[in-house]
């Protein structure tokens, strides 16, 4: 684990969630405590149904929080107005589990999309940056096409380079390799984690896939809306 | 810190509204018909209409007239009532007053020379020496009138009244029964059909009054009165209205022109149905660019929840869909306004109708096209109330 950045991007304490009202109402998380250093990478299994996704909207203040405490990048979120959730999402990069991407845009554009929301930076620079990005999940040779006429691979390394244009301090993702073959899904994995490790930007991952757990710092298991650090890590791709 | 438009054009993103329309040719094409086919139904509709009033003050434009006479009982030019002369010859006692002509002023049936049938044609009569018409409308013909049962036709009449014009100009000697009474064509003018009135005669007092025997002595239809340069109309007007007694009323020539038009307006539904027309072109161009930006903000949801994911604010999505409807606009009113103009070619050589692409009305059709497309992309940003970003995981 890298332990030159201690700053502590995520912080949950005692977090719940539940879905609908009165008789239906339903618990999916139950007192999560959780902590993320920036520049780590953690990856989250579980069955599915046991809240992951919740955890992970939550996170991404996409929801608001109804219990507990969760503070992202320095902003506390129970509470937080709608314009400071999406502050917050603007410093935060998502992966979706279907790539997501802006089908009348081509590669190029779509990155850009990702670029466009930082501030004080002029268009030549923000395209240079989606190019620059491109080059670096190995699609400069794809620039112009439409997400139609590209693997289900590249959409996913575009949708990688989407995320981390906007030079974000967290990134989360769902189920990332779902779509992918195995092979495709390692490199998409690998890369990901290559790049937000230059970046010191933490990343938070949902996954079934066996065969990519060994690239996280640290595992974490979910069951039931409760969280369980699994201590025994897969050193192999490290 | 560089100049606004420089600042602005640095700062600037990807254009999403023109990339979403331009890529998906197919909806952008039915959008554009759509609009355009709406615009199409307002130029049409608000043409014809427009055209409509301008045709029925065909005659009155040209009159050589700073001032105009007419009884109070005249009601638009298909009803003129008669006035005594006299009141015309009295105005000339105002200092600003220049001249006058008497005008004769009513209906008679005509025979086509080469069907025998009748139809009612507008006679004028005046006296050939004095002018009548602005231009060189009568081009020096107003000399053939002094003889007796000589007339002035108006070429661009219906084609019903006959060949006149054709036979006229191949050298053939014109004649046809007017009122009862045999007249000969001496010459052509062109004044064109006006909404009460299918064609146009001109003639000599005199042989007017030999058409209409029982129209009393004395009485006029029309007095039309020139001022000398630099005289205000208005005032002129108002001085001559206190001096003369009531049984004349008097005119600019502009609110001539106006009551003439007023008359099918208020008491005609012409107005009414054309109008009507209009706002039928633009509900079903509403309802068109409604269907097609609602379906393409529904198609897009995901895209947008992504978007607003990713930090993009609400109303930056609105921006998108805002700037869809005006690139819709703007795009859909080229091809409306070429069809336009077209459409007016078409009913100016088939109706002889005076429509043209006016400016007021181009621009009164880019603002209800304008109006259509923002509403609609107003209604359907409700639809982006459902992009919930918390779902696309």
């Amino acid at each position: 684990m890298d332990r030159s950045r201690p700053s502590t991007i995520i912080r949950a304490r005692q977090l719940c969630h539940s879905y609908g009202q009165g008789e239906l109402r339903r618990q999916v998380l139950q007192s999560i405590d959780l902590t993320i250093a920036a520049g780590e990478v953690v990856l989250l299994t579980g069955p599915s149904g046991c809240g992951k996704t919740t955890l992970l909207t939550l996170i991404g203040a996409l929801r608001t929080v109804q219990q507990g405490e969760l503070e992202v990048l320095g902003q506390s979120l129970q509470g937080a107005s709608r314009d400071q959730r999406r502050c917050v999402r603007q410093k935060i990069g998502m992966i979706f589990q279907g790539h997501n991407l802006l089908r009348c845009l081509t590669a190029e554009q779509n990155v850009q999309m990702g670029a466009d929301l930082l501030p004080q930076r002029s268009y030549a620079t923000r395209r240079g940056l989606a190019r620059e990005w491109l080059r670096a999940v190995g699609l400069e040779t794809e620039l112009g096409k439409l997400p139609h006429d590209l693997s289900g691979g590249q959409k996913q390394r575009v949708a990688i380079a989407r995320a981390l244009a906007a030079e974000p301090r967290l990134l989360l993702a769902d189920e990332p390799t779902a779509a992918l073959d195995s092979r495709t899904g390692r490199e998409v994995v690998d890369l990901l984690k290559s790049l937000a490790r230059d970046q010191g930007c933490g990343v938070l991952m949902v996954t079934h896939d066996p065969r990519i757990l060994d690239v996280a710092d640290r595992l974490l298991e979910m069951e039931d809306g409760q969280l369980q650090e699994t201590t025994v890590l897969p050193q192999a791709g490290r | 810190m560089s100049p606004w438009p420089a600042q602005l054009w640095r700062s600037r993103r990807i254009p999403l509204a023109w990339l979403l329309l331009s890529r998906q040719p197919a909806r952008l094409a039915i959008a554009l018909a759509g609009i355009s086919f709406a615009g199409i139904l307002m130029f049409m509709q608000l043409g014809f209409r427009d055209g409509l009033f301008d045709a029925s003050v065909t005659i009155h434009r040209l009159f050589n007239a700073d001032l105009v006479l007419m009884s109070p009982r005249s009601m638009s030019s298909i009803s003129m009532a008669g006035f005594p002369e006299r009141r015309l010859i009295q105005s000339l006692a105002d200092p600003e007053v220049e001249d006058v002509t008497p005008v004769h002023w009513n209906f008679v049936l005509w025979r086509n020379p080469e069907t025998r049938t009748t139809r009612s044609i507008l006679a004028l009569g005046f006296e050939p020496s004095d002018p009548l018409f602005i231009d060189s409308i009568l081009a020096n013909q107003a000399a053939e009138l002094n003889q007796q049962g000589r007339v002035l036709f108006d070429e661009r009449s219906r084609a019903e009244f006959g060949p006149v014009g054709q036979w006229f100009r191949q050298g053939r000697l014109v004649e046809s029964e007017v009122a009862g009474q045999r007249l000969r064509v001496a010459g052509l003018v062109q004044l064109g059909p006006s909404f009460g009135a299918d064609g146009n005669m001109i003639t000599s007092r005199e042989t007017f009054r030999s058409l209409l025997p029982a129209s009393p002595h004395g009485s006029i239809e029309l007095g039309l009165i020139r001022l000398s340069p630099g005289a205000d109309p208005l005032q002129v007007a108002a001085r001559l209205k206190k001096q003369l007694p009531q049984d004349v009323s008097i005119f600019t020539k502009q609110q001539f022109i106006e009551f003439e038009k007023n008359y099918w307006r208020s008491s005609t539904a012409i107005g009414f149905i054309f109008t009507l027309g209009a706002a039928m072109g633009f509900v079903v161009g509403c309802v068109i660019v409604y269907q097609i930006l609602y379906s393409d903000v529904s198609d897009h949801l995901p895209e947008y929840a992504t978007l607003m994911a990713m930090g993009y604010k609400l109303t930056d999505l609105l921006g998108v869909v805002a700037r869809e409807g005006l690139l819709l606009a703007l795009i859909g009113y080229l091809p409306a306004y070429g069809a336009g103009e077209a459409l007016y070619a078409l009913i100016r050589n088939s109706t002889k109708l005076p429509v043209g692409m006016e400016l007021q009305r181009a621009l009164v059709v880019f603002s209800m096209i304008l109006v259509m497309c923002m509403g609609s992309a107003l209604l359907a940003m409700r639809k982006l109330a459902d992009a919930d970003p918390a779902e696309i995981f």
